[in-house]
């Protein structure tokens, strides 16, 4: 009963915020929407017990990424940018990706169901201290199933880093 | 009873305890946050010889009170042109900020909010660093040149602070090898030394990183007075502005228990394997015996009636405090209190003492410029950091797989860090000394 009250409560927050985050004019307002969607998430991944992943959201997204983000939105006259067209009026493109979404997490419920913890309010799987400790299990599952990708994606943050130096230095 | 209620129900009993342990630091922190400040104001007049607040109780001691009522009745104003919502918004998530992450520490093995989070450690550093959204936004949306740059200038520098701070506690994690707040004190339990005699270089990173991370001299850039008037909260005025102070002094309250956890050996007592040290367990009472005896002497000499009551009434509060801690070491069967009683008291003890040398590094050194600060953030401490995550790793392998004495290991690599500090300051001096012959070749766009 209470689990479902608070997951109802972080997901209509976070669909709510995003929807908002994605009308407002002022782009410093959208900023603070989309830290309120991320904080959101973040409180339904504690809610499932999953508070590495939790707290890396928090650290990485809302006090890293998003910082960076004020930090340019400070820079830039929002003056000129309220004035400007806000959305690209391609219909037909929005239609088909939106329906492509919709159809993907359509199938996705509909080929888990039967499972354990399908569907609204969320289930606990298993008490806490039966499962592994959760960074435990996430390294488990980077360092062993998937270490070629995640190298990978860190390599290819690393060329982004060293492209956006690279850029910076030759204007000056 | 509908089912509404009964899951009320439910909850409540589950939970009774986190809620009010939430509830105690939500409201004593503001009231501590207050004392922390009129404490600091005393010590600065004491280190420039003079009285300090003496007006208002007696010795100042309801100054804070006198301070929170002036904030609470002076007109709110908020700027013409400012953001009407993110102006209001600010300060609260500063606030609070520094409030929920104070959820997930351990005062004493006794109180804790937030009891068996699995990521303690990183709970509060994460969290804690959202409080500079707050800042950020509050800069932003005040409309005004001053607040933007202080807000520009605590971002980049609670940024740079924050990785070498980070760095330097994962040192004391590697030591640890935990994040859950209890499992780190209890560490150290079984090392049976703190950890900052194992790795004091990554505690003198923390510190020098903390005191940045909480805007305090010398680091104070974002709201240095002589520059920019008062930074980020230059509009800020009454209750908003008190938020805004709350906010920080919690945040020091904060930094102070994560150094105390990970460094200072959290609630334990000094040596606390050391047998015939075992006397050091009357030290709580009868340092409030002592403080409540000087009370005593002092009620006599103030000068209104008033006054002496109220020297009375605290003398009381230090005695009854006293009985309180000494209790457990006469009853036997309040022994089991102790360790919670005692770990509070020790605790708060060492987050004092953290606190003290922030105010006193305040009162001793000038404040640096902006290019000094970034330079001594990415050039020293940052290597630094990261050099020193690699020794103490290296000298956690030396004694678990070589058989090394734990204690020559880690002197070597320690010696070894601070012979690659000394490379680093003197690469930094040579690269300072170019910086100044050829000025355009190290354009920063910080320096004024």
């Amino acid at each position: 009963m209470l689990n479902s009250i608070i997951f109802y409560v972080f997901a209509s927050v976070a669909i709510l915020s995003a929807a908002l985050m994605v009308t407002r004019r002022n782009a410093m307002h959208s900023a603070v929407f989309l830290i309120t969607t991320l904080l959101a998430t973040a409180g339904i991944f504690l809610q499932l017990r999953a508070e590495f992943l939790f707290i890396a959201q928090v650290i990485l997204y809302v006090g890293g990424i998003m910082v960076l983000f004020i930090f340019v939105i400070m820079l830039v006259s929002l003056d000129t940018a309220v004035h400007q067209m806000q959305f690209a009026r391609r219909k037909w493109v929005v239609l088909f990706i939106a329906l492509a979404l919709g159809f993907e997490v359509g199938f996705a419920l509909w080929s888990t169901r039967g499972m354990p913890g399908h569907g609204l309010p969320v289930q606990m799987a298993a008490p806490a201290d039966k499962l592994p400790p959760n960074s435990e299990a996430l390294a488990g599952t980077l360092f062993h199933s998937y270490l070629l990708p995640f190298e990978i994606a860190s390599v290819l943050l690393l060329v982004a880093m060293v492209g956006a130096v690279v850029m910076a230095k030759k204007r000056t | 009873m509908s089912p509404t209620t009964q899951a009320l129900l439910t909850f409540l009993q589950t939970w009774w305890v986190e809620i009010v342990s939430g509830v105690i630091i939500v409201a004593v922190v503001p009231l501590i946050a207050g004392y922390i400040v009129l404490v600091e104001r005393k010590l600065m007049a004491d280190m420039q010889a003079r009285l300090g607040p003496m007006r208002v109780g007696p010795h100042g001691l309801l100054q804070p009170i006198a301070d929170a009522v002036k904030l609470l009745i002076k007109e709110d104003i908020i700027p013409d042109n400012a953001d009407k919502v993110i102006f209001w918004l600010a300060p609260v998530i500063s606030m609070t900020a520094a409030l929920t992450a104070m959820g997930a520490i351990a005062f004493g093995p006794w109180f804790q909010v937030a009891r068996d989070i699995n990521v303690g450690l990183l709970f509060v550093l994460g969290v804690s660093s959202l409080g500079f959204l707050g800042m950020l936004l509050g800069g932003w949306a005040s409309n005004s040149h001053y607040s933007l740059i202080g807000a520009l200038r605590s971002t980049a520098q609670l940024v740079s602070y924050e990785t070498a701070g980070g760095l330097a506690i994962v040192s004391g994690l590697l030591l640890a090898g935990t994040l859950k707040i209890r499992a780190i004190v209890n560490a150290q339990s079984n090392y049976g030394v703190w950890f900052v005699f194992l790795a004091p270089v990554a505690f003198f990173t923390y510190l020098v990183a903390s005191i940045a991370e909480t805007n305090r001299a010398p680091f104070d850039l974002p709201e240095a007075e002589s520059e920019l008037v008062a930074g980020y909260m230059t509009e800020y005025s009454g209750f908003r502005w008190a938020l805004y102070f709350l906010g920080e002094y919690a945040n020091m309250i904060v930094v102070g228990s994560v150094a105390a956890t990970l460094f200072l050996g959290g609630w334990l007592r000094p040596f606390p394997n050391v047998h015939w040290l075992n006397w050091l367990d009357w030290l709580p009472a009868l340092f409030t015996v002592v403080v409540g005896v000087y009370c005593v002497l002092r009620a006599g000499k103030q000068p209104v009636a008033i006054q002496t009551w109220f020297m009375w009434a605290v003398a009381f509060g230090c005695f009854a405090a006293a009985i309180l801690l000494a209790a457990p070491m006469f009853i036997t069967r309040l022994s089991a209190a102790q360790a919670g009683i005692h770990g509070a008291f020790w605790f708060l003890l060492k987050v004092g003492g953290y606190i003290y040398v922030f105010m006193w590094l305040r009162f001793t050194l000038p404040r640096y410029r902006f290019d000094q600060l970034m330079r001594l953030g990415w050039y020293i401490l940052i290597p630094l950091a990261i050099v020193n995550v690699f020794a103490v790793g290296v000298a956690m392998i030396l004694e678990t797989e070589y058989g090394w004495n734990r204690w020559l290991a880690l002197i070597v690599t320690t010696v070894f860090t601070l012979g690659a500090a000394l490379f680093l300051v003197r690469v930094n001096d040579k690269h300072a000394e170019d910086a100044v012959s050829a000025p355009a070749a190290t354009t920063d766009s910080y320096v004024e």
